[in-house]
């Protein structure tokens, strides 16, 4: 039956149901994030012995600057948007998202920027080398001489990424304020759809920026434009300011879901409310608006004005405040609840240990004398990899266990999924503690070969990172052996609170027969208040099936 | 029922039949007029900041170049594009008429008026065109000509953009029962067409008066 939640050709076609395209989504993004590993694997055999012997120097270039754009545009970003996809309209209690086929276009444009990115491999001279910030003048270098090149499908790439994440912010904004259910006020919305509002948010005011300088950057390479090019009285730092404005609120765009997806997590295996929901859902709104004001942070080392490194210091280190306070938030949650240790409260609680021990050195970055010393060492492809991938890989992946019978229908392996875990937290910190004591030495980053003093570490880090590669096959075999012949999911195996948990595993196409009347506020554990007032009513009686 | 049920319901009974009006519409379907109207507003605001960032970069090059001028150029001529930003801001004045027209059913007079905008959109876009081919430099003379033409060139896209969507909204307008499920696409072109025409107004400062 076509259309039926088992079917699974609807998720190789053009469905406009938030839930497929959530899934495609997943899936894709997945796929995607084992081919950035592949890199950081060559990555990683390269960096094995001091000298460049695996790789030459130009395909090391390429290996770092695809591995970058790939985990972020094509792994982070998209998956991010399948998990919003998936759980923000049985959230908030709507049937759909509020632009169905806008939301299957962006969704399938992920793929064809996804292929144009990886047909830079064909093309002669190969993938950029600039690295995923694509800084002038290194970017504007085209050995080749031809039009079509590398790093002109690199910026046509994320040209297209940004076309595809705007269409997907309006939609989220959209369908956030004005698809709510009835009683479904805005301090009734869980955190995790508070964080994909303040999210999207950035995407919407900092995205164009990107946009901008991208196009500028286009136009440079391809027609003969100065803008950047310092030769022809270009300003390559302007590039800067266009980059940084967005990307470093992009790195809130990928941490506050997270931050939502923790919210969600902890209280339900806690069984304790969120402590503090009103100030831990605002907070992702003030971070949203500082976010803005912090880019020059990354531009220390660039030639920037001392009164201008002072005023961004400054707001670096006030955006540090409502992120501690959801920290704080979060361990009084867990303080003294009776916790279960699934495979998903695990990440959860791996994550946030992860994210705390990123937050410290990200404090030592934000203080310029650190960052002037550090800055282009390998200190800080260790903090932002303990983010990237002990907070938020951790998370998604807390986000995937959890959700997984909603999803599919059946439960997973706890067996298969605590080994990955374990895999996965010890092979996080093998693989970029080392970084830390490289980046004080003065290991600098983006390099093939290296002092041989600096060994010792990288042979600790590379044997992390392989064994990173490992733990995704229990993972794999765990997603697919479980959606295959897994146990049948009820609808509430986690006795958790939220609308979605009301409907069946997984929830019909357009969700509600009913829509739901929201009477409480979420995360009531412990409390015995209902959250909807007609819970029998949200679905017809007898499945179809 | 204990008494905390019964508080929490009487103190949500308001919130419920606020949030109704929202949300009685997903009931069938999506995305409603509002929704889209909604949803195309916060569009803009975002394309405002491409246009923000053009500006911003726009201020930079010009307060801090070496070199602005091109070698041989004396300064843009402010006549010709005075005249056109004159017709692109009356466009504004006609588009609004037109929507009125609509609003009371005439459409005939809302025929008229978006014609005649129509008209001068187009217009504004010959009058671009031949100021740029009498234009003694290029976009590859330094950061000036590049950020000359990026900026009128982006702008002019979205002109030709608007001066399309009207085109489109003017044939479907012959259509029987086009406006039984509300005046979208005519209220979103025109909201469009005041966008570009407001940027066009700081673009036309920026450049052409502040030399
Ligand atoms: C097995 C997992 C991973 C390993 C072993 C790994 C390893 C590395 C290494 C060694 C570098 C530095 C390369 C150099 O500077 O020479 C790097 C850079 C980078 N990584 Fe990863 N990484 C992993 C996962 C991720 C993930 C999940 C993300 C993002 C979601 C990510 C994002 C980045 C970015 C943005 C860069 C900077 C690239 C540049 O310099 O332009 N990585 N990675
Ligand atoms: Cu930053």
């Amino acid at each position: 039956m076509p259309g039926a939640p088992n079917d699974w050709q609807r998720f190789f076609s053009f469905s406009t149901d938030h839930k497929v395209i959530g899934i495609q989504y997943l899936v894709t993004s997945f796929f995607f994030f084992l081919v950035g590993g592949i890199f950081a694997m060559i990555i990683r055999g390269e960096l094995i012995t001091p000298e460049s012997d695996l790789v030459d120097r130009t395909v090391y270039n390429a290996m770092f600057t695809m591995h970058g754009t790939v985990m972020l545009f094509l792994w982070t970003f998209p998956c991010l948007l399948g998990l919003g996809n998936y759980l923000v309209p049985l959230m908030i209690g709507a049937r759909d998202m509020a632009f169905p086929r806008l939301n299957a276009i962006a969704f399938w444009m992920v793929p064809v920027f996804g292929t144009i990115l990886m047909a830079s491999f064909l093309v002669p001279g190969g993938p950029a080398q600039a690295g995923w910030w694509a800084y002038p003048p290194v970017s504007l270098q085209n050995p080749t001489g031809n039009l079509i090149n590398g790093q002109m499908l690199w910026l046509l790439a994320v040209a297209i990424s940004g076309v595809s994440s705007i269409m997907g912010a309006v939609n989220f904004v959209t369908t956030i304020a004005r698809m709510r259910a009835p009683g479904m006020t805005w301090f009734r919305m869980p955190v995790f759809v508070w964080t994909v509002l303040a999210a999207q948010i950035i995407q919407l005011f900092g995205l164009p920026a990107l946009t901008a300088g991208a196009v500028m950057l286009l136009l440079d390479l391809t027609v003969g434009t100065t803008f950047f090019d310092p030769a022809k009285g270009g300003d390559p730092v302007l590039f800067q300011h266009f980059f940084w404005f967005y990307s470093h609120p992009a790195v809130y765009v990928i941490i506050l879901p997270i931050f939502g997806i923790f919210s969600e997590v902890l209280p339900v295996y806690a069984r304790k409310p969120l402590f503090g929901y009103k100030v831990v859902a605002i907070s992702s709104l003030i971070i949203t608006g500082l976010s803005a004001i912090v880019w020059v942070h990354h531009m220390f080392a660039s030639g920037t004005p001392g009164w201008m490194r002072m005023v961004f210091m400054a707001t670096t280190m006030l955006i540090s405040v409502p992120t501690g306070i959801k920290v704080f938030a979060w361990v009084a949650t867990i303080w003294g609840g009776k916790l279960r240790l699934s495979t998903a409260m695990l990440f959860a609680l791996g994550g946030l240990v992860m994210f705390v021990f990123s937050g410290i050195t990200g404090i030592m970055l934000a203080a310029v004398p650190v960052d002037i010393h550090v800055n282009n060492t390998y200190f800080v492809v260790g903090h932002f990899h303990y983010v990237i991938y002990g907070a938020v890989v951790m998370g998604i992946y807390a986000a995937i266990y959890h959700w997984f019978p909603k999803m599919t229908g059946r439960m997973y392996s706890e067996g298969l999924g605590k080994l990955h875990f374990a895999l996965t937290f010890i092979g996080t910190n093998l693989n970029f503690f080392p970084m830390h004591p490289l980046g004080l030495q003065g290991m600098p980053r983006r390099v093939a070969s290296y002092d041989p003093e600096f060994t010792f570490w990288n042979v600790v880090a590379s044997l992390g990172a392989f064994l990173l590669g490992m733990s995704t096959l229990p993972f794999i075999l765990n997603m697919i052996g479980s959606w295959v012949q897994g146990e049948k999911a009820p609808k509430n195996p986690w006795r958790a609170i939220g609308l979605e948990w009301l409907l069946s595993s997984p929830p019909t196409v357009e969700n509600f027969e009913e829509l739901p009347i929201v009477v409480s506020e979420p995360y009531g554990y412990g409390k015995s208040d209902p959250l909807v007032s007609n819970p029998d009513e949200l679905e017809v009686a007898h499945e179809p099936n | 029922m204990n008494p905390t049920e019964t508080d929490l319901r009487d103190d949500a009974s308001p919130a419920i039949t606020e949030a109704h009006g929202d949300a009685h519409h997903a009931a069938h379907g999506h995305g409603s007029p509002g929704d889209q109207m909604f949803g195309f507003v916060i569009f803009l605001l975002s394309e405002s900041v491409i246009f923000f960032s053009f500006f911003a970069g726009y201020i930079v090059y010009k307060t801090t170049a070496q070199t602005w001028l091109p070698e041989g150029v004396l300064g843009l001529e402010v006549r010709e594009p005075a005249i056109n930003t004159v017709i692109l801001v009356s466009s504004s004045f006609t588009i609004y008429l037109a929507e009125r027209y609509l609003h009371i059913k005439q459409l005939w007079g809302f025929r008229a008026f978006w014609l005649l905008t129509i008209a001068m959109g187009s217009y504004f876009l010959y009058g671009q065109a031949i100021e740029w081919s009498h234009l003694a430099f290029g976009f590859t003379d330094g950061v000036f000509g590049g950020t000359f033409y990026l900026l009128t060139g982006f702008h002019g896209l979205h002109v030709f953009a608007g001066v399309l969507l009207q085109l489109i909204m003017l044939v479907r307008s012959f259509i029987p029962g086009n406006y039984d499920r509300g005046e979208f696409g005519v209220a979103s072109t025109s909201l469009f067409w005041h966008f570009v025409d407001v940027i066009w107004i700081i673009l036309f400062l920026l450049i052409y008066i502040w030399q």
